[in-house]
């Protein structure tokens, strides 16, 4: 039983000091077969059936110099000049970073700030393109067909200049996870199509329509990482993607290669709640999925890797499930990186957005948009448009925890919530970190099943913002007290110095005051009197002149 | 004789004990008052004498000698009052001014005449330029204490809020009103344009 040993100690290295959660998550492990919790909830996947339609071109496009996580990218073209479909037009900056490409041909509008797709409603630099419709690419990136001759350094290099990023929603940049290192060898690669989330379809569509494109994606990927076994892990509600993907890879003839049928589970899509329920070990707390030799891409991303790699295709578009009850026409639109949610909305008969509330991603762990007019962006897996009277965020009346326990069986990183949200809601944020605040993935499982309507994860969310914002201020009150220390240090020696130096001017003085003295004996005392007499003579002005101000 | 035996035990008692503290305050002895270290680390450090005294650090003297109120930081806010009552033991107290929000000192450069005043004004040093140049201000190292604007002759220094960043948005707690824009119509304004 190697494998359950790995769990019991890896469960007892997180710390059996942290009391309640550990033993909730060894009761639960012990029990069931990979994560702990994750709940069932409504499928609503009623665009499972829709073929994947493309979009029209929008009048324009919008397109965010930050799509990813990591550093914002710089724009590298000006306003007016002409751009080519797959044209870099943002480069990157720093090492966690991905470029921007043109999404079609066509004219730079204006490279200005636009509201992004963001629950702040805030915006960030933008460039903004009016697509001149001919949609003529930019070919300067050739095809690489017979890519296991390649070195996978090159292979890498080519997918972080076609600006790949997991399309599961992190936005991870994707080609620091091909990253091969010696001490950790990749063993096994897991292709994520789960897709979990209720409403979303964006995966499943891709895995029948583009089966073929996703294997050779996953032979470049382990071609890259030089990983022996491939998983490709779909859950058992998708029976035709499975069968797609297994007929995909008869036809590939792939070596070491399977199609792995999960029960369906929330949150099975989760990167290490997947890994612990394919290969049964679990990511340790701050460790990457590499240190224990997995690699695991969405389904989405291997297509673009595909397309990046063997067809020399930058990521431009993305597969987006439109769905939610205000919707006419749910629809998988295939759209271009950039495009403004009203226009795709219109595409699906949505065209009245009044009392529409937007939800960016899935119903579980999605982020409601207060801005209607913000462009699809890389990271947009799903988007919901749900009436008002509907969307529960909104009319759920938070009640006081009746303590059932819920969320902590359902919790798949085996958490306390209740009492992690009970030290979140009054602000003791270090009792929260005690708590493992920052082990929550925020998939929203506790969320849903607590009967009090308590929106546990929103007070996470919450926590883990105001215990960053009050790092960052004590780091800067850090900084400035050591520059005001060093201000003081500066001054007091400069005042010392000064201090020396009129000393040492006056024993000169002194010395030389005696020498005249000796030498002039006693000539210089009427000179010595008359400034004595001025100075008298002004200090009676002064003091006539205070006198004058006063009744004044 | 009992009586005589007892009272010996207990001054030898004494004397051992006294013995042993006189030695433990030499061995243990502490440089410095560690409460005082311990309040200025919970200090906002923006040196900016609105609690009365001319630093951070000479307020968190005054306040663990027991001289100044828990509450006269006016940057720190509510949070720094309760971790300084915290730590000396006292009740918190009510705030005697709202803590304002964060601001950022700016110089109207073509205003200045390169007087060098704010330079000197400046308890961080977040102040550049020389004299008879124009000043500026570091933004990264600015604290927004208020103490260049006084001195200079020309009143050419602001006072700005702190620009909103994306990066730097945190969540609302649920149920406060946060930075949520309900921006319907825009998108409604939008859709009829498309």
């Amino acid at each position: 039983m190697p494998g359950l040993f790995d769990r019991l100690t890896t469960l007892i290295g997180k710390g059996a000091a942290k009391g309640a959660a550990s033993r909730v998550e060894l009761k639960a492990m012990i029990g069931t077969a990979g994560f702990s919790g994750g709940v069932h909830p409504k499928q609503m996947k009623n665009t499972a059936g829709l073929p994947i339609v493309d979009s029209p071109l929008p009048p324009r496009l919008i397109l965010p110099l930050k799509q990813h996580i990591g550093q914002v990218c710089t724009p590298i073209v000006e306003v007016g000049d002409r751009v080519l479909r797959g044209q870099k037009i943002g480069k990157s900056q720093g090492y966690v970073s991905a470029p921007v490409h043109a999404p079609t041909s066509g004219t730079v509008l204006a490279i200005e700030e636009h509201a992004v797709p963001h629950p702040s409603g805030m915006g960030r630099l933008c460039i903004i393109i009016e697509p001149d419709g001919k949609d003529e690419a930019d070919e300067n990136l050739p095809p690489i067909s017979n890519y296991r001759a390649e070195d996978p350094g090159l292979i890498r290099e080519r997918i972080r200049l076609s600006g790949i990023v997991g399309l599961g929603g992190a936005v991870f940049p994707t080609f620091i996870k091909l990253l091969r290192d010696h001490r950790h060898p990749v063993e096994m690669v897991i292709l994520n199509g789960i897709e979990c989330e209720p409403y979303l379809t964006c995966d499943h569509r891709v895995m029948l329509e583009h089966s073929a494109e996703i294997v050779r994606g996953l032979d470049v990927i382990m071609h890259a990482v030089e990983a022996q076994r491939g998983v490709i892990a779909i859950e058992d509600n998708k029976p035709d993607a499975i069968a797609a993907m297994q007929q995909a890879l008869t036809e590939a003839d792939l070596a070491h290669v399977e199609v792995r049928v999960l029960p369906t589970r929330y949150p099975q899509g989760s990167e290490k709640q997947l890994i612990q329920a394919v290969t049964g070990r679990q990511v340790p707390v701050g460790k990457l999925p590499l240190h224990i030799g997995v690699l695991c891409q969405n389904v989405g991303t291997t297509k673009a890797i595909h397309d990046a790699v063997c067809l020399g295709v930058p990521l431009t578009q993305r597969v987006v499930t439109i769905s939610g009850d205000a919707v006419p026409e749910p629809a998988n639109i295939c759209v271009r990186i950039g495009t403004p949610i009203p226009f795709v909305l219109a595409q699906c008969g949505l065209e009245d957005l009044n009392g529409v509330r937007l939800i960016h991603g899935g119903p579980m762990m999605g982020e409601r948009l207060p801005r209607m007019n913000v462009p699809l962006v890389k990271s947009t897996n799903g988007l919901l448009a749900m009436r008002q009277e509907t969307l529960y965020s909104e009319n759920a009346v938070e009640e006081p925890c009746i303590r059932c326990g819920h969320c902590v069986t359902v919790c798949p990183v085996g958490l306390v919530p209740n009492e992690l949200a009970w030290h979140c809601r009054h602000d003791q944020f270090d009792r929260g970190q005690e708590y493992d605040l920052f082990d929550c993935i925020e998939c929203g499982c506790c969320s849903y099943v607590c009967p009090s309507h308590i929106p546990l994860v929103h007070y996470f969310r919450y926590a883990k913002g105001q215990v960053a914002k009050i790092e960052k201020e004590r780091a800067f009150a850090e900084l400035s007290k050591a520059r005001s220390e060093a201000r003081d240090n500066r001054l007091a020696h400069e005042q010392a110095e000064r201090a020396a130096r009129r000393s040492k001017v006056r024993k000169q003085q002194a010395a030389s005051a005696v020498v005249k003295a000796k030498a002039e004996d006693g000539a210089d005392k009427p000179a010595e009197k008359k400034p004595t007499q001025a100075a008298k003579d002004m200090k009676a002005k002064d003091m006539k002149a205070k006198d004058m101000e006063k009744p004044a | 004789m009992n009586i005589l035996f007892a009272v010996l035990m207990l001054g030898g008692l004494a004397l051992i004990a006294g013995i042993v503290l006189a030695i433990a305050s030499r061995v243990f002895h502490v440089e410095g008052d560690p409460m005082m270290e311990r309040i200025d680390a919970v200090l906002p450090q923006t040196q900016c004498g609105q609690c009365g005294y001319p630093g951070c650090k000479p307020y968190a003297t005054a306040v663990a000698g027991g001289e100044a109120d828990v509450n006269k930081c006016v940057p720190g806010g509510e949070r720094a009052m309760l971790s300084i009552a915290d730590l000396m033991g006292v009740p918190p107290k009510e705030l005697e001014e709202e803590a304002v929000e964060p601001m950022l000192a700016f110089v109207r450069e073509d205003e200045c005449i390169g007087c060098t005043l704010c330079i000197k004004a400046c308890p961080v040093d977040a102040i550049i330029g020389a004299p008879k140049q124009y000043h500026t201000v570091v933004e990264d190292h600015c604290t927004g204490c208020t103490l260049c604007v006084e001195p200079c002759p020309v009143d050419c220094i602001d006072l700005l809020s702190k620009p909103e960043v994306l990066e730097e948005w945190t969540w609302a707690a649920p149920g406060k009103p946060g930075k949520m824009i309900i921006d319907t119509t825009e998108g409604e304004a939008h859709a009829r344009a498309v």
